[in-house]
């Protein structure tokens, strides 16, 4: 095991990690401002993916459909909230999860219709193709250090949009005290479809990034939306820093829960029992730490604090 | 999502005469119609419903119902099917954890199981059932297959699969047969989409091959970012990664890349050529090796329904066991436990014009069986 190997599964972690964030944070600022749970919000990531893919291989750039996915999510979410959402603020979580688990059902069986059952084609641009060196002797993926890079954009962004802007105070408004900001005559109404569209658009964003590293298909959102949801609860649900925070957590213990936990579990076992068993560890990796966080920190890492 | 869509298939004519046509047999049909899985699912059935709809037998009703790849869905289904439809046979179950879940119930309330993809070795050996019958292939045969052919040119390969019972098969079938060293060997996670961690694994393991098996999108997902990985160590698997569904996906990435199958649309007789011609001018695209299994499964249905009644078990499973139809894998044959006896051959990705696709280069294996059918007594 060489120096290199673990800066790039590090690497590998904090890449995964910054994906989880730009998933987690819509997610998480949704539930900080208006209250509401959105189990839909990985059918928002699908629809990103496949907007990227659809319009990449339609014009032949990847860069269009990127801009194109970021478009057709925030529609998307703009629309969900002005149709659908909008309607379930006042009523209860229950309520809010069973609306939009049926979303969930109807988005993919849509996405199905739309574009059939079989994954679609998307690569990474040409620009992004080939690897950099990296201290040690290794080499890392163009791709997806360009994956960090835009998370950390995203990250500073954001913390600039919620801290320095009018709509970030009123955004931090409306967390704190909805009646006041409504009372106040902010018009909260277009301020949740903003909030909400911008939160699609991060999702959208999201799978437009993965799509070329992995398999554009109907359900691609469910599993990453799970993940996210470990994030946020980790983070503290409605914090952003929290997310950040909880988003690279989760990133790097899952990466190097998979590389190293069956080395460790081989140093116990004999080899064949080794794989199976340490595999299966690592996979619950995540829920072990989420629990332990939990067990200290009933309320996330940053509850409470925009 | 779970509508049920009951099929009568009209016929145009009636020609053959047989014992079998006077009632109508009920098949029941569960396959993976929603979610990630769903290209192998649509494949199965519209394989299964082109070659019922050809035969022009009438007396043939399909209930198709969607698992959306979920067990406890599955087995929900096959109850009501069993219980409420009262179908007299059933098929469809494209994933091993679900066939698990299904099959041994089912097969244990007298109807008969046919299976045109799972082959899970629990139900291969000494847990084999008259009832049960696989037209597909025992998980691990694929495997070793490559575990056969990988012997000629690579001495250290590194091995990984999926979590779950496919996958301890296929890595089980691979080592069986390899005679060479193990760079390594990795279990991931059911679901995975990203392969960073492993993928830097391989390339400090010193290995001159990978082996990998990671059905639907998780294999899309793997090659993909080993291709962009650069890493550039020859690849090898079975063919669930390269079937004619996945590799529009994958692209450029999988050319050249050898995998095992029992099938592939250039097999050289005249059932397979009938089969992907019906199948491309019905549906315009090519067909998957889920539907050519499926397609096998179809005929060898219908070919025991033209000798034997449904009602009359024994006589029927008889039937279905003289494997008495014209497979579009060529020479095919029931073993003792029910599982077959096939070639199982080496392919290789190419390009048709623009369109991806596999050509036969060697055959790994003849007339083959699998390691568990003397386990199973009958």
């Amino acid at each position: 095991m060489t120096a290199a190997l673990i800066i790039e599964q590090l690497l590998n972690g904090l890449q995964l990690g910054v994906m989880l964030f730009l998933i987690a944070a819509g997610l998480t600022l949704i539930f900080g401002v208006m209250g509401f749970i959105n189990l839909a919000h990985g059918s928002l990531y699908m629809i990103g993916a496949f907007a990227c893919a659809a319009i990449a291989a339609a014009t032949g750039s990847f860069w269009i459909g990127l801009a194109a996915s970021l478009v057709a999510a925030a529609a998307a979410g703009a629309l969900m909230e002005v149709a659908i959402v909008r309607r379930l603020y006042e009523r209860d979580h229950l309520d809010q999860v069973l609306a939009t688990f049926a979303l969930i059902l109807i988005l993919s069986e849509g996405t199905r219709w739309l574009f059939g059952s079989f994954p679609l084609y998307l690569d990474i641009p040409p620009l992004l193709q080939g690897a950099v060196p990296l201290p040690g002797g290794g080499q890392y993926q163009l791709y997806r250090l360009a994956i960090i890079g835009v998370g950390i954009l995203v990250a500073i962004g954001l913390y600039l949009l919620i801290s320095r802007t009018r709509l970030g105070m009123r955004i931090r408004a409306g967390e704190t005290d909805r009646e006041m900001i409504a009372a106040l005559g902010v018009d909260i109404r277009t301020l949740y479809t903003v909030v909400f569209a911008l939160g699609a658009a991060l999702a959208g964003l999201a799978g437009a990034m993965v799509g070329a590293l992995q398999s554009v298909q109907v359900g691609m959102g469910e599993p990453a939306l799970i993940l996210a949801f470990v994030v946020i609860v980790i983070g503290g649900i409605g914090s952003i820093k929290g997310a950040l925070v909880g988003a690279i957590l989760v990133g790097v213990v899952d990466t190097m829960g998979r590389f190293l936990l069956p080395k460790l579990v081989a140093l116990a076992l004999p080899a064949s029992q080794a794989t199976m068993v340490g595999a299966a560890l690592a996979s619950m990796l995540i829920y072990v730490v989420m629990a332990l966080i939990l067990a200290f920190r009933p309320r996330g890492l940053f509850a409470g604090q925009g | 999502m779970r509508g049920i869509l009951a099929a009568s298939l009209l016929g145009l004519s009636l020609t053959v005469s047989g014992l079998a046509q006077a009632e109508p047999v009920k098949i029941g049909v569960i396959t993976t119609l929603s979610g990630g899985g769903a290209g192998l699912g649509v494949d199965m059935r519209d394989a299964f419903t082109l070659a019922m709809k050809q035969s022009g037998n009438k007396d043939v009703e399909l209930v198709v119902e969607d698992d959306a790849q979920k067990p406890e869905l599955a087995v929900q289904i096959a109850e009501k099917m069993i219980q409420s439809d009262k179908v007299d046979l059933m098929t469809g179950i494209i994933w091993s954890n679900l066939a698990m879940a299904v099959v041994p119930n089912t097969v244990a309330q007298d109807v008969i199981y046919l299976s045109p993809n799972a082959g899970p070795s629990a139900l291969a050996g000494a847990n084999c059932n008259k009832n049960y019958f696989n037209v597909a292939y025992q998980n691990d045969n694929f495997h070793e297959a490559m575990g056969q052919y990988a012997n000629k040119d690579y001495k250290k390969t590194f091995i990984l699969a999926p979590n779950y019972p496919a996958g301890k098969d296929s890595l089980t079938g691979f080592k069986r047969y390899y005679k060479g060293e193990l760079a390594g060997e990795l279990y991931t996670q059911v679901g995975q989409t990203d392969y960073a961690a492993e993928i830097a694994q391989i390339r400090a393991s010193g290995a001159d091959s990978v082996f990998f098996f990671l059905p639907g999108g998780m294999g899309i997902a793997f090659m993909k970012q080993y291709a962009q990985s650069g890493v550039g160590i020859p690849v090898l698997g079975p063919s669930f990664s390269f079937s004619q569904d996945v590799l529009p996906a994958i692209g450029d990435a999988a050319l050249g890349v050898k995998n095992s199958a029992s099938w592939s649309k250039d097999l050289d007789n005249e059932a397979n050529k009938a089969f992907v011609e019906a199948f491309q001018k019905e549906y315009n695209r090519l067909p998957s090796i889920y539907a050519a299994q499926s397609w096998d499964t179809a005929n060898l249905i219908l070919s025991a329904l033209s000798k034997a009644s449904v009602k009359d078990k024994d006589a029927f499973r008889a039937a279905l066991k003289a494997a008495d139809f014209k497979s579009v894998r060529g020479e095919f044959s029931f073993n003792t436990n029910n599982h077959p006896i096939q070639n199982i051959y080496v392919r290789e990705v190419m390009k048709e014009g623009d369109v991806l696709t596999n050509k036969i280069i060697a055959t790994a294996f003849e007339k083959h069986g699998d390691a568990y059918a003397e386990q199973c007594k009958m």
